[in-house]
């Protein structure tokens, strides 16, 4: 029983071992391809595909985040008296930890669950096969150019979350808590610095790579078949959110 | 010409090719047929590198492809063409930007001097003005020409097809045979074809190989094909005679 228990520790250990080497592998193979031809048009298509599919969903979460999150911390400050910390630690909470994480699981969702159907559904019909046949790598042609938007498209959602949410921040804290808009505001600068903002935003370059680098990857590794894509894309956006949580605890123990 | 040097290729225990021993030669057509499952599908990916053998070696000329760099096969792959089972047409691209794909990727040619390749690429398959049509919109005959101008469109050696035939009428069939022969003629390309028609293969090929349970069992000139005795390439030849006298 206990040797049973111990075999199957290990098969999970070694699977997950060789996922990691996988997907590492993929994305070597990926930095590797970038000096030998970016494809800015590729990537521009990309970045206006993530920004166009995410940005409603991004503001929507931010802004309704930003709201309730002031709806708590503001009761509770204004007992205490300390009413003209609100802005700063909302401005705070938003940059180093709400901002990048809720935009890297939006953009997982919408965006690294396309990338794995897009890819995977390739692979099925062949086509990357054929990308393979005309001499053209893969990593460089489909990985790379998602690669690099993401890690420009996701931080730049990200600045434009904060935004989103400490605007929504502010109405609460104006309309309902009763916060005038000037300590609001005030507080912001005087609590918050900058690597709040910059340490969020490597953060988010991080995640960008994360959601890129699985979305991509379960594509190619769909089995055959419909049933094969739609579990991809599922297997793709789950670890990519499990990942994106992971990695946030490790870079707020770095960063800050 | 390619040679085939003891090739063996398996899928963690199930054995799909054993021992296979094949030339082709420059400018010949040569149709590979077997039963579903033989393993000659996978005998053409081995041959154009997107799968690697589990041993024996795949000379393209004086070059050993089986153990080569992806890097450096990238650079063989630009002499030869496949035409795929299910086209393989790129579904987000018009039918003109899948036949230019090789060369915007690696060429410097003009975007003039493409858009008069595409043209003339499918004109010969008999698809004129049909470069801003998306795949989609094409029949499955119109798909396998439109991967045939793909395949042409940067001169290849070498043009593997993988099942043409399938999924096609018997007039389309018929089309995309002659199409072979005349792209074989004009072009004067080396031609390897993988199917299970036996009509094709006797029209379009100059040899026949067949592959039964992983094995090369006979490879012939056509005519010499029809008259070899073993039991397991008359099974597979009375299905098609059989059916014509009928």
């Amino acid at each position: 029983m206990f040797v049973r228990f111990l075999e199957i520790i290990g098969a999970s250990v070694l699977e997950l071992l060789y996922f990691i080497g996988d997907v590492m592998l993929l994305f070597i193979g990926a930095v590797k391809q970038m000096p030998v031809k970016i494809r800015p048009g590729h990537v521009i298509h990309q970045m206006s595909h993530l920004g166009v599919d995410t940005l409603p969903i991004v503001s929507l979460t931010m802004m309704f985040t930003g709201m309730v999150m002031t709806l708590q911390v503001a009761n509770e400050f204004i007992k205490m008296g300390a009413e003209s910390t609100v802005g700063g630690i909302i401005a705070i909470a938003i940059g180093r930890e709400l901002g990048p994480v809720l935009v890297g699981v939006v953009a997982a969702g919408r965006v690294g669950s396309a990338m794995t159907a897009e890819i995977s559904t390739m692979k099925v019909t062949e086509q990357i096969d054929a990308l393979r046949v005309m001499g053209t790598n893969p990593l460089g042609y489909l990985v790379v150019p998602r690669m690099l938007a993401c890690m420009i498209m996701v931080p730049l959602l990200t600045v434009y979350g904060d935004v989103i949410g400490v605007v929504g921040g502010w109405g609460v804290a104006k309309y309902y808590s009763g916060i005038s808009s000037y300590v609001y505001v005030n507080s912001i600068p005087e609590y918050a610095v900058l690597n709040d903002l910059t340490g969020g935003l490597i953060k988010a370059v991080v995640f960008g790579v994360v959601i890129a680098v699985l979305g991509c990857y379960y594509g190619m590794k769909a089995p055959e078949g419909a049933e094969g894509v739609g579990k991809a894309t599922t297997k793709s956006v789950v670890s990519a959110i499990v990942v994106i949580f992971m990695l946030n605890v490790l870079l707020s123990m770095v960063l800050y | 010409m390619i040679k085939i040097e003891n090739v063996s290729m398996s899928f963690g225990d199930k054995k799909v090719l054993d021992n296979i021993n094949l030339e082709i030669k420059d400018g010949e057509t040569l149709a590979i047929i077997g039963g579903s499952g033989s393993g000659k599908s996978t005998l053409l990916r081995l041959m154009i590198g997107l799968d690697r053998p589990t041993s024996g070696k795949i000379w393209l000329g004086d070059k050993d492809i089986a153990h080569m760099p992806e890097k450096e096969l990238d650079e063989i792959r630009l002499h030869m063409g496949m035409v795929f089972q299910y086209s393989a047409l790129f579904d987000s691209m018009t039918v003109g930007d899948n036949v230019a794909f090789g060369l915007r990727e690696h060429t410097d040619y003009s975007e003039e001097k493409i858009a008069e390749i595409v043209k003339e690429k499918l004109d010969v398959v008999g698809l004129p003005n049909t470069e801003t049509m998306m795949p989609g919109e094409l029949s499955g005959g119109m798909k396998k020409r439109v991967s045939l101008a793909r395949a042409i469109a940067f001169g290849p050696e070498i043009i593997f097809y993988d099942e043409p035939s399938s999924g096609l009428d018997p007039i389309m069939t018929d089309k995309i045979d002659e199409l072979i022969i005349s792209t074989q003629k004009r072009l004067g390309v080396t031609s390897v074809v993988v199917t299970h028609d036996m009509e094709s293969a006797i029209h379009i090929a100059d040899r026949i190989a067949m592959i039964y349970e992983g094995k090369l069992i006979a490879t012939d000139t056509v005519d010499n094909f029809r008259r070899i005795e073993d039991p397991r390439v008359r099974a597979f030849l009375r299905g098609l005679y059989i059916g014509k006298e009928a």
